[in-house]
């Protein structure tokens, strides 16, 4: 099966009469078909400016009172804007600036990153549920920064350190074991994601195992199967940053090559593609992107899943329209959960992955129910 | 590991309070059972009544056969255990402070305090029955609620004392006389209760009055940011000591126990006394370098107090050690005049 059976209706209905102006032309696949594939500038303005707006609303509201005609000012007044002042104390400054700023922009960094982790490796292996958790990617990320942070071996130069290290090799780890397993179990979808949940156990298992041993340090386990955006200043921001950066523009830059092997590895090989070698890039970077959000925040589960379908319900199922939504959307709805997390049970947090679960396994359930027939 | 960029701070995260929070919400079960009070007969001694009848002289040794009202329910005691096996770091503390600790024959890992207890591998958290019975013991002094390993020692006839997390005052004093009722020195227990009442009093009666708003504090049970509100023990604890509580806005029931919360909050809330514990590498330092906490009065005025995790977190005799740190830490009307 492919991606496209779960996708939405809108992936097969765009106009094909419609003016090639404003698209992205992608020079592989012909008009007829290629109006569908199409990434429109219109929607991925609204999707930014939803993006910038729920950004606005993370930043505007939190316990501590700042008055929201406030805060415009306040920004300008930080980027040295001439004629610019803010009235906003000390104190109003730091909770805005150190405090609510690093960290809803971490929030749509981490959601960002295991959005497009998760519309990548679905894109990969043509498989609408794979995701970086039921894939064993974010369980081998917790195993590696656990021995990490257990052995007392964290060291680092910026965001090169031994904890993203260890958990990218966790995650890699994980991804190849469940597509070998999958494989070898059969070619439906199920057999992948079957083995993606016996990896991810396994893992999960070790990594129980070491924290049980360090009596003290047993609940830390805790915190990986919760996951957390509590940070201050911002370090994880420019920790996760740089990742966020790069392996996004691999992955958006391969957009295309994504939807040419869809058509199948031999035709994409008459045009000049190496598939294996497209996949393998596409694999590395979305499992670099997973473990370094794990490696920030924890498990925050369902993201991966949740956004890039409703990006295909929304908009259509083509890796050029579902990769770059989804980053973005990824980014808008972490920070929206994580809205909730600092306001549901204000002044105390909930934690986040309590909230994406809450909306995610509903919505999981729904997609299993919509794709039944494909993924059977 | 978020917290990597500063290496004093600790990575270690919430899943410690959230430990914390499953302790406070076993507590507040265990206390629904343990403070009945029912008829004192002849044979059926309620920990309550020995506790305040302080001095009924009567010879140990004849007291047994006890029976005793527990947490779990009636536990007949046939002789003075001489092999007692404690699963409860608090209730190891208790059981030297009623004289009983030359019965003891094994502990659990965690059990260190005070010096020379028979510390084992016994896990207090994840107890395995087997390696209980393997000691042999006579008396089983559990800290958590746990079906098959009470069924399991009742099966071997081995009796069971239950002593949960106490969610007040009097459930430590209840318990104290338990374990003196159970181990044959319910004198010295009511004389450790007296004590401990006693150390408490003293404290609070040497808090300066407030000069004026009662002071804040904020109790910081790890650096994202879990505290502990008055619906938990240690809060009760602030209360006694006439501090407000900057968590229970996050608990206003006290049914949480144990919240996280913001640190925007925390910084609004201005606390006047900041408590930590030694369980994390980070210190008075740490949270004066977090952005922002240097407006907060208990940062500016240097009342960041660090106190011994175990003092902190258990509800045995030692409570009164972290009164008076608490209480040394607190500014004096004096004081807080020349600010």
């Amino acid at each position: 099966m492919t991606v496209e059976a779960a996708a939405a209706p809108g992936g097969g209905s765009a106009p094909s009469g419609r003016p090639d102006d404003g698209v992205i032309d992608d020079g592989v696949i012909d008009d007829g078909v290629a109006a569908a594939f199409r990434l429109r500038p219109g929607i991925l303005v609204i999707a930014a400016a939803v993006m910038v707006a729920v950004l606005g609303l993370s930043v505007a509201v939190g316990p501590f009172r700042i008055p929201l005609t406030q805060i415009l000012p306040a920004v300008a007044d930080r980027l040295s804007l001439p004629g610019v002042h803010t009235t906003l104390t000390p104190q109003e400054q730091v909770i805005l600036f150190q405090w609510r700023l690093p960290r809803a922009v971490l929030g749509g960094l981490v959601g960002c990153a295991l959005a497009l982790s998760g519309a990548t490796y679905q894109g990969v292996f043509r498989n609408p549920l794979a995701d970086p958790y039921l894939l064993g990617v974010a369980a081998g990320a917790g195993l590696g920064a656990t021995i990490v942070i257990g052995g007392d071996l964290q060291a680092g130069w910026g965001p090169l350190d031994t904890v993203a290290a260890a958990a990218f090799v966790g995650a890699l780890a994980g991804v190849v074991l469940a597509a070998a397993l999958g494989r070898g179990a059969g070619s439906s979808p199920a057999a992948l994601l079957l083995a993606g949940v016996a990896v991810a156990s396994f893992l999960t298992a070790v990594q129980t195992y070491l924290v049980q041993r360090d009596s003290d340090g047993f609940r830390e386990v805790y915190t990986w199967i919760l996951g957390q955006l509590v940070t201050s200043g911002w370090g994880d921001v420019a920790l996760l940053a740089p990742y966020v950066a790069v392996c996004g523009a691999v992955i958006l830059a391969l957009r295309r090559q994504l939807d040419v092997l869809r058509v199948g590895d031999a035709e994409a090989a008459s045009l000049g593609l190496d598939p294996g070698r497209i996949r393998l890039v596409l694999i590395v970077a979305a499992s670099l992107l997973a473990a370094a959000a794990v490696a920030v925040s924890g498990l925050i589960s369902f993201v991966g899943i949740v956004v890039p379908h409703l990006v295909r319900l929304l908009v259509g199922s083509s890796n050029r329209v579902v990769l770059p939504l989804s980053a973005l959307g990824g980014a808008a709805f972490l920070m929206l959960a994580d809205l909730g997390a600092r306001t549901l049970a204000s002044p105390a947090e909930v934690p986040i992955g309590v909230i994406t679960a809450f909306v995610g396994a509903p919505f999981f359930a729904f997609v299993l129910w919509t794709g039944r027939r494909a993924i059977a | 590991m978020r917290s990597r960029h500063t290496p004093s701070s600790s990575s270690r995260r919430p899943g410690r309070a959230l430990g914390a929070a499953l302790l406070g919400a076993l507590g507040l079960l265990a206390a629904c059972g343990s403070g009945t009070d029912s008829g004192t007969g002849d044979s059926l001694a309620s920990a309550d009544s020995i506790a305040s009848v302080a001095s009924t002289a009567e010879t140990a040794a004849d007291a047994f056969p006890v029976e005793i009202d527990t947490a779990a329910g009636p536990v007949t005691i046939e002789a003075r255990p001489e092999a007692i096996v404690s699963l409860s770091p608090t209730a190891t503390e208790m059981l030297w402070a009623v004289g009983a600790g030359d019965q003891v024959k094994a502990v659990d890992s965690l059990s260190t305090y005070p010096a020379g207890t028979p510390v084992t591998d016994l896990s207090a958290f994840e107890p395995n029955l087997e390696a209980i019975a393997a000691q042999q013991p006579d008396l089983v002094v559990l800290g958590f609620a746990n079906d098959e390993i009470q069924a399991g020692l009742a099966g071997l006839g081995i009796p069971v004392l239950l002593q949960p997390a106490a969610s007040t005052l009097d459930d430590t004093y209840s318990q104290l006389a338990e374990l003196g009722l159970a181990t044959g020195h319910p004198d010295e227990a009511a004389d450790a209760v007296a004590d401990l009442r006693a150390g408490i009093d003293e404290v609070v009666k040497g808090m300066p009055a407030p000069a004026g708003a009662r002071p804040k504090v904020y109790h910081e049970l790890d650096d994202t940011f879990y505290s502990a509100s008055s619906g938990s023990f240690i809060g009760q604890l602030y209360q006694l000591l006439g501090y407000d509580n900057i968590a229970d806005a996050a608990d206003p029931d006290g049914s949480v126990g144990y919240p996280q919360l913001n640190a925007e909050q925390i910084i609004q809330a201005n606390p006047d006394l900041i408590v930590i514990t030694d369980a994390y590498s980070y210190g008075p330092a740490d949270i004066a370098a977090r952005p922002g906490w240097n407006t907060i009065k208990a940062v500016a005025d240097d009342r960041v107090v660090v106190v011994n995790d175990d003092v902190a977190s258990r509800w045995g005799p030692r409570v009164v050690e972290f009164l008076q740190a608490v209480a040394a830490a607190t500014p004096t009307p004096a004081g807080a005049a020349q600010q």
